[in-house]
């Protein structure tokens, strides 16, 4: 029989104003195996926690229950309380009476009952509680970053900084992701090449750092310090280490008209390419799609170029399978595609552009070496027109429910370099709400208005029609409760972002999990915000939700540092919730290996003794415990019951039924 | 005050939340304040994957009126895959329960991320209304027990 102490928490008034906190102990102390029952202002304050630590000495308690706030707030710390008096941390029970009792009802009566009740589950269940002990697992000090944006680059840096070796995995042919592409940044107009460049070349120079350019995570096996990842360096037909980046081979190649990504389709390339002048690593790239001679073997003219001899049209795919102690998310962003939008004239006038398209048009390393020109007849535009929330707080299903976050600072930037470069331009700018917070963002925006003289109009743009060469837009002014009817040259569309469409395959990958946009969610979203809750992987940039560059890179720091963290430990402790195989039980039918996600269960022949003084070979499952992650799935799928789960064994959530129940 | 509250039927519920969603989510519901019925009892689990039919059946020979089991949504599993399993575990249970005359809808599969605080209070209330109006179950009664 174990001896139970019962320590009721008012938690100031949240519980003690709802729950008779008096009582509820005086009821649990009637229960079997309670020796000890009390009630206190504050449990998880430091006398709280003395009184239940002298108490556990004082009562040979071997099993304590904490009537207080969800175990998810603190079941971590009156598990350090209890070791710290001899009694084993998972002795420990919660009933949460605070979250899930006091909380939401308001009948004194009826949350005293509840919570009398949710005690004694508890007890029922800490007196089948065993005392447990976590394994400890190795951890491999390198880490894995998956993405090569800003938020990768960040991240990598300062873990390499730490002197830990990093891989990341970039699927495109160059590492910068969307920072690349961008002109200038807001709020203090220096160009993103000139703070991004340098930084994608202390990566290359980086020794600790590695990259995987053109390359893709196809699996992930394993655990936290321990993940096994697969990564796909697809073919890109030049030799990496051979190529000088020279780009005598994409001046020669015949296939000329090649839509340029990098330019978002803007302009062409040529079938071999570098994506852009201070590319890392500067390495020509073969599209396989455009190729002649990889289509139809005719051509070969880079090969014949090549000083250096790097291209090799025979290469394959390779496969390099490394270990990890830790994963870095940095999945990034996309714009969405506008076919919902068909008001706009997006598919239909080539002077309706995205703010990444006009971004491209603006910047000096573009496809117009940065003088602005409409792309239908390359003419200077007059008059252009911004509409912003084109996909965003968007709740009609077509775009997006939330807030892309980032559009009206570019927008006003972007109206306000327009304004700068041409005073002869005319700046309209549509909106819903202009949301500036961060530091000087407001007084940038101000200054777009005040100084810029850029139009901002409260409305919605309702329809662009393309006539005559030009877009006439119609508009709503919501403040002057009028109708515009605008002649506008170019239209530019604050297009909604939305994470990478790889995020949801990585998810699935990494068993992290997303909310319902495809953002990663975070471990807490206020305290654990760049942890994933699978422990080891970690977030880094807009994969969690959208960001600016600054907040990208502060929480890209933030990621590493929890990474560095994990990866300065020799040794981490296992979760000891795991599963059990009763080998005495077990029949050897493989239906629990079957439904393990982990791979976490194996089969081995082992000697058994039969009543008959002899021996028998049976197969019998047996669980990898630092393995498992304590899911329970095979304990429902063991047909002999010879599956359970440490901590939460079927012995104890019955007797929990029970106690509800009675 | 209605003086008839006192003799109203108060269904015994029983809840089984997983630890990364759903119980995350009835903590939110009671960090929003989001009202709902003492009568709702959660057990911990730590996926929708570890309940085990079993549970189900003892909760209604001892007396449970109605039994909820909340889950990831599809495709959100902390494990994966367990609250596929659940879903399907249940299916063929509920319906075995149909049969024996425990209406189906007094057990329920709902799927509650660790953010729906809101709609963890509200599936809440609508189950205990559906179960207060079904009244008090019959109870499932396990005759090896029973003496002769």
């Amino acid at each position: 029989m174990q001896r139970i102490g019962v320590f009721v928490c008012w938690c100031g008034s949240n519980i003690a104003a709802t729950v008779d906190v008096q009582q509820v102990a005086d009821e649990l102390a009637k229960e079997p195996g309670v020796v000890y029952s009390t009630n206190y202002q504050y449990m998880c304050s430091q006398s709280g926690q003395q009184m239940i630590q002298e108490a556990i000495k004082e009562h040979h308690l071997t099993g304590i229950v904490i009537c207080s706030c969800s175990p998810r707030m603190h079941e971590a710390t009156f598990r350090k309380t209890a070791a710290a008096a001899g009694l084993n941390s998972y002795m420990v029970e919660i009933a949460n009476i605070r979250e899930q009792c006091s909380w939401i009802h308001k009948n004194k009566e009826e949350a005293t009952e509840k919570a009398i009740i949710l005690g004694r589950a508890a007890i029922a269940k800490v007196h089948l509680n065993a005392p447990l002990t976590a394994g400890e697992s190795p951890v491999v000090k390198r880490a894995l970053v998956i993405g090569g944006g800003i938020a990768g680059i960040q991240t990598a840096l300062d873990i390499a900084d730490a002197g830990f070796e990093v891989d990341i995995v970039e699927k495109k042919p160059t590492i910068g992701g969307k920072m690349a592409q961008i002109d200038k940044t807001f709020p203090t107009l220096d160009c993103a090449a000139c703070i991004l460049t340098p930084k994608m070349v202390d990566v290359a120079q980086n020794e600790k750092i590695h990259i995987y350019s053109y390359s893709e995570v196809e699996s992930v096996k394993g655990f936290v310090g321990n993940f096994t990842a697969t990564i796909k360096k697809k073919a890109r037909y030049v030799k990496e280490d051979v190529c000088t980046g020279c780009g005598l081979c994409t001046e020669k190649c015949p296939m000329k008209k090649v839509p340029n990504e990098f330019n978002q389709m803007l302009d062409n390339r040529t079938a071999i390419y570098i994506p852009f002048a201070q590319a890392v690593p500067k390495v020509a790239t073969i599209d396989p799609n455009a190729c002649m001679m990889l289509k139809n073997g005719k051509c070969g003219v880079c090969s014949k170029v090549c000083t250096a001899g790097a291209i090799d049209y025979t290469q394959k795919d390779e496969y390099i399978e490394q270990q990890y102690g830790a994963i870095v998310v940095a999945t990034g962003f996309n714009t969405i595609k506008l076919d919902n939008f068909d008001e706009f004239a997006y598919s239909q006038s080539p002077d309706v552009v995205t703010s990444l398209e006009f971004e491209r048009l603006m910047n000096a390393a573009g496809p117009t070496g940065g003088t602005l020109l409409r792309p239908s007849d390359h003419t200077h535009p007059h008059t252009l027109v911004f509409v912003q929330c084109v996909g965003s707080r968007d709740i009609s299903g077509c775009g997006k429910p939330y807030c892309s976050k980032i559009c009206c600072m570019y927008t006003a930037k972007h109206a306000m370099l327009c304004r700068e470069k041409y005073p002869d331009t005319e700046v309209y700018v549509f909106y819903i709400d202009v949301r500036t917070p961060g530091k000087n963002f407001d007084e940038f925006y101000r200054r777009a208005v005040e100084e810029y003289g850029v139009h901002y109009i409260k409305g919605m743009v309702g329809k662009v029609a393309p006539k005559d060469g030009k877009l006439m837009v119609q508009a709503s002014d919501l403040l002057a409760n009028d109708q515009l009817l605008i002649e506008a040259d170019m239209v530019v569309l604050a297009t909604a972002i939305e994470p990478d469409e790889s995020a949801r395959s990585i998810a699935t990958m990494l068993t992290a999990s997303m909310d319902t946009n495809d953002f990663f969610t975070e471990a807490h979203p206020k305290l654990r915000p760049v942890e994933s809750p699978t422990a080891g992987i970690f977030l880094s940039g807009v994969c969690q939700g959208p960001k600016d560059i600054p907040e990208t890179v502060s929480q890209a720091s933030a990621a590493a540092a929890k990474v560095i963290g994990l990866l300065v430990k020799d040794k981490l402790t296992c979760n000891p919730c795991v599963a059990e195989s009763n080998e005495l039980m077990c029949n050897g039918c493989s239906a629990c290996e079957k439904v393990c996600p982990y791979g976490a269960i194996t089969y081995s022949d082992k000697e058994f003794r039969t009543p008959y003084r002899t021996t028998i070979m049976r197969r019998v499952a047996s669980v990898n415990p630092a393995v498992c992650q304590g899911c329970g799935a095979c304990t429902v799928a063991c047909p002999s019951g010879a599956m359970d789960l440490k901590g939460f064994s079927t012995r104890q959530i019955m007797a929990e039924v029970d106690a509800i129940c009675k | 005050m209605q003086v008839e509250e006192t003799k109203e039927f108060k269904p015994t519920i029983v809840a089984f939340c997983c630890n990364w969603c759903s119980y995350a989510g009835a903590d939110l519901s009671g960090t929003n304040r989001l009202n709902y019925p003492a009568n709702v009892k959660i057990i911990r689990v730590p996926c929708s994957c570890r309940v085990n039919p079993m549970f189900i059946l003892r909760a209604f020979q001892r007396g449970a009126d109605g039994v909820i089991l909340c889950g990831c949504h599809p495709g959100d599993c902390h494990y994966t895959t367990g609250n596929y399993y659940a879903r399907r575990r249940m299916t063929l249970l509920f319906s075995m329960l149909d049969f024996l005359g425990i209406e189906k809808e007094r057990t329920r599969v709902e799927w509650v991320s660790a953010a729906e605080g809101a709609k963890f209070a509200a599936t809440m209330n609508d189950f205990v209304a559906t179960i207060t109006k079904l009244g008090e179950n019959r109870r499932l009664e396990d005759i090896r027990c029973k003496k002769q």
